[in-house]
């Protein structure tokens, strides 16, 4: 059966595409390196609109009337106060642009006029090598490092710094009194947290990220109004942190580190944490089947966030202790337990 | 394309946004069957972004199971069944998976054709991104920003009664072509015209220029009549269209199906339609589909069908969706153990970032319930605010979804059921573990004898028959007198209270007819007459009288709360067959 895979990886080769939404501007080129937070393509995209209506205005019947009258084309880009329309003769009357802005099109005697507009950025999202410029659209960029994925995060936000480690043991919890005024400009790694003035406090040291072994979900709110990326690595309620996750992380303290906090499952999009390292490792499958000794990440109580390793899949299906019947593997946790986990709360850890 | 008519096997894909299904029919004994079920995650999501992996080891797995070879070289579907017996004769498909089409609805009034473009968007999949109305005191500008902003990828028109506005119309159509020369090519929304048919022409013509126009039958031909169902068939075909765009694989599924691929919601409502035709006309037929990330409501009345897809609302990403609408008390109280708030909450939100899990615990399977509960109860109340016409008795009753498929016990996913929708009346609950309704709504217009035949077959699984009385009097009060005669002349008498379940002494299979006096004003249906009495036959949870009440009021009190939840439990786990 198709496995759910989850990236905790010493040293791996990463490929990440990233593209924008609409057509737009790429600045990146292929060979040049990248930082995380580095702004890989831009576009424009219209937020607001002024409708002139030249011919109602200026008391035309008919069309032709008004855009005679029309000093403008599509396309052209105006100041405050330019004319757009001008009856001409001894009493002209004229309509002037009412804000800066461009001429989006001409029709039945009016003129839209595109007054504001909003940038939309694709950003890096880990540091590396542009591999890859897809025109008009974005790049990808390919990097060795180590890797691990979230299971949630606050939007698709960057944050780059020295990584801290906050966390004794995978059960500790994040305090507000822990983070200090010397974590300013650094990457928090916690363990799990219930206070939304924890980061509060975090937003206005300021923090470039805060990665979390698991979060209460009240605090989902709150998370997604910050500006600084937020990683949880376990998901919602009080799970430590699991244990190759933990040991990868506080082996890596005081490192440079990148964190980009993307959610989006359907799109493939999970935040991660990246440590760049000058070895190149080996790109790492995406999706795998189930199979004996795969290292496997437990979901769902009562064994949530625990790692151990599959022994067997088992055939068919297989009653639950609830009496709820699903395929089924023979998992080995540390120490020496064997439990029965469906195959659907089992990720594999490639 | 070829027909069904004559096939001897059928092969059914269903593509869920979170399992793939492979379901086989075959005919034996010139009477058709439901073989085999073979489930796989679906695929069209990362990292594979293709249907077509789903439905292999979907396939794959069914072959396992049937030791029947349905793939052959390169793996590729064996379609017709080879003389060797290989492969099937004939395949359809039905998806749920993608992502939400964005809508924008437009109409003339808001109450009138914009509220019909609303019913009309809620029988898919979609989202309603934007509404714009003649009663709308916004700019133009200001609207244009809103069409521009809502990144909609279609927009239902409606508006003008047959011969009626026209002008009114040309001013929504002249927002549109703003928005439409103002976007990209590749962004501008497709357009689905269901308003006044004398503009349909200009329509197509003018804002056909700029991205695909599709013109369907007025749905609001005058104000007071609503026909949505032609604009359904081809809002249906635009949205399988649209989702087909954002994976692989659908093309190469379509080639070899022997009917257009449509979605899940839309074949089940298609069946529902149908067995209301089949059944007694007095009587309505309720389909309810509680999916990973929407839940689907199809009630049919004499051939007249209400769709409704509740979304996000569902036991997968849906539940984000859920923990919107409901406070957590509101789940707590389904539950009939000491746990707190935060833990029920974090637990479903979790359930959102992995929804193909499965709970390992009675807690766990308990939360997961509470929330199927109320789920229900807002897709059965969004369903009865739509339509004001209908009511909650139906007789029968078909579920489907795998948190009802997949709980424990027939007695859970009935109290559940029961729970949820408060069905009134009487009535026969039938569970489709299978997952059959959307592959034989697929069918059914081409194959009208195969539903047929596998509803008879016992492919669904009869729960119970249930008796829902509604009445005022106070909780103990007497409020029904029943007498059931058994075939063999054997007789029992019982009074039922108010507030009570009562478990009724029929076992599965069994038939009893009852009478009953309804006492102190108490209603039994209000589709039919019950004084000669009528026929009943148990399920696997037997049957059962369900007097608790309409809206069923739980007991304030948690503890007395959690005492009534496990006395009902064990009120229908009793009636079970060891």
């Amino acid at each position: 059966m198709l496995a759910q895979v989850t990236h905790i990886l010493g040293l791996t080769n990463i490929r990440r595409t990233r593209t924008l939404p609409v057509a737009g501007r790429v600045l990146v080129s292929p060979g040049q390196r990248v930082h995380a937070a580095d702004v890989i393509a831009e576009a424009d995209t219209a937020t607001r609109h002024v409708l002139l209506d030249v011919r109602r205005w200026l008391g035309y019947t008919r069309v032709d009337e008004a855009e005679r009258v029309i000093v403008r084309h599509e396309g052209e880009r105006v100041q405050e106060g330019d004319v757009i329309a001008e009856t001409g003769g001894l009493f002209s009357r004229i309509i002037r642009a009412p804000s800066d802005g461009v001429i989006v099109t001409i029709t039945a005697g009016r003129v839209l006029m595109q007054v504001e507009s909003r940038p939309v950025q694709v950003l890096s999202g880990i540091s590396g090598v542009v591999t890859e410029v897809y025109p008009e659209r974005g790049a990808a960029i390919e990097s060795s490092g180590a890797l691990i994925q979230g299971a949630w995060g606050n939007g698709p936000m960057v944050g780059e710094g020295l990584m801290v480690i906050l966390l004794k043991t995978p059960e500790d919890e994040l305090q507000r009194t822990d983070l200090e005024v010397s974590l300013r400009g650094a990457v928090v790694v916690g363990g799990h947290c219930k206070d939304p003035e924890a980061l509060r406090v975090a937003a206005s040291l300021p923090v470039r990220a805060l990665v979390l072994a698991s979060m209460s979900s009240d605090l989902i709110a709150v998370a997604r109004g910050m500006e600084f990326p937020i990683m949880v690595i376990e998901g919602f309620g009080r799970v430590p942190m699991n244990e190759a996750a933990f040991r990868l992380l506080t082996t890596s303290d005081k490192r440079d580190v990148s964190v980009y906090a993307p959610f989006n499952l359907a799109a493939g999009e999970r935040p991660e944490l990246f440590i760049p390292l000058p070895t190149t490792g080996q790109m790492a499958p995406d999706s795998v089947y189930f199979a004996p000794n795969q290292s496997v990440r437990i979901q769902g109580e009562p064994y949530r966030g625990r790692v151990g390793s599959i022994v067997q899949v088992r055939p068919g299906l297989t009653v639950l202790p609830n009496g709820v019947r699903a395929p089924a593997a023979d998992v080995r946790l540390e120490p020496e337990t064997q439990v029965i986990i469906p195959l659907a709360n089992l990720e594999v850890i490639e | 394309m070829t027909s069904v008519v004559d096939a001897d096997s059928l092969l059914a894909i269903d593509i869920g946004s979170v399992n793939t299904r492979a379901l086989l029919f075959d005919a034996v004994d010139g009477q058709y069957h439901f073989l085999a079920a073979g489930m796989a995650p679906s695929s069209w999501g990362a990292p594979f972004f293709d249907v077509g992996e789903g439905v292999h080891l979907a396939v794959s797995r069914l072959q396992e199971i049937t030791s029947r070879p349905l793939l052959g070289s390169e793996n590729r579907l064996q379609i017709p069944t080879q003389p060797d017996g290989s492969g099937v004769d004939r395949m359809v498909v039905t998806m749920s998976a993608g992502r939400d089409v964005q809508i924008l609805v437009m109409g003339l009034l808001n109450d009138v054709s914009l509220d019909s473009a609303r019913r009309l968007a809620a029988t898919t999949y979609g989202s309603i991104v934007e509404a714009i109305s003649l009663n709308d005191t916004r700019r133009q500008d200001v609207q244009l920003d809103a069409i521009l902003r809502s990144g909609a990828d279609l927009v239902i028109l409606a508006g003008g009664t047959e011969r009626g506005a026209t002008r009114s119309v040309s001013k929504l159509v002249e927002l549109l072509l703003l928005a439409a020369r103002t976007l990209p090519t590749e962004k501008r929304p497709r357009v689905l015209y269901s308003g006044n048919q004398v503009l349909a022409r200009k329509i197509k013509e003018v804002l056909g220029k700029y991205t695909d126009v599709e013109v369907t039958p007025n749905i609001r031909p005058s104000i007071d009549l609503e026909d949505l169902g032609p604009a359904t068939d081809t809002l249906t075909r635009a949205v399988t269209s649209l989702r087909g765009q954002q994976m692989s694989g659908l093309d190469a599924l379509a080639q070899l199906s022997a009917a257009p691929l449509t979605q899940t919601a839309y074949a089940m409502g298609r069946l529902i339609r149908f067995l209301s035709e089949l059944y007694d006309a007095s009587k309505g037929v309720l389909g309810v589909d509680l999916g990973a990330s929407s839940t689907t409501l199809a009630a049919a009345v004499a051939g007249r069908l209400n769709l409704n897809v509740s979304r996000p609302l569902g036991m997968g990403a849906g539940l984000a969706g859920l923990l919107q609408q409901v406070q957590p008390e509101q789940l707590l109280r389904w539950l009939p153990i000491d746990i707190t708030p935060g833990e029920v909450v974090d637990y479903l939100w979790q359930k959102t970032l992995y929804p193909a899990s499965l709970p390992m615990t009675s807690t766990t399977l308990a939360i997961e319930l509470a929330a199927a509960r109320e789920i229900l109860r807002l897709a059965s109340n969004q369903m009865i605010e739509r339509y004001p016409a209908l009511n909650m008795t139906f007789e029968p009753i078909f579920a489907g979804g795998a948190a009802l498929a997949q709980a424990a016990t027939p007695a859970q996913a009935l109290l559940t059921l029961l729970d949820g929708l408060q069905p009134s009346g009487l009535t026969t609950i039938f569970i489709d573990p299978y997952g059959l309704m959307a592959a034989l709504g697929a069918v059914a217009p081409s194959n009208s004898i195969l539903p047929v035949q596998i509803l008879e077959s016992g492919a669904f699984q009869n729960l119970g028959a249930v008796i829902c009385p509604v009445s005022d009097a106070r909780p103990g009060t007497t409020i029904l007198r029943a007498r059931l005669v058994f075939e063999d002349g054997n007789e029992t008498r019982l009074d039922v209270k108010q507030g009570s379940l009562v478990p009724l002494p029929v076992r599965h299979g069994q038939t009893a007819r009852v009478y009953l006096e309804a006492l102190h004003g108490t209603q039994i249906d209000p589709r039919r007459r019950t004084s000669g009495g009528f026929k009943i036959i148990g399920g696997v949870c037997g049957a059962l009288i369900d007097a608790r009440g309409r809206p069923l009021a739980l007991p304030e009190d948690p503890g007395r709360r959690r005492e009534s939840l496990l006395r009902w439990s064990q009120a229908i786990e009793s009636r079970r067959p060891a």
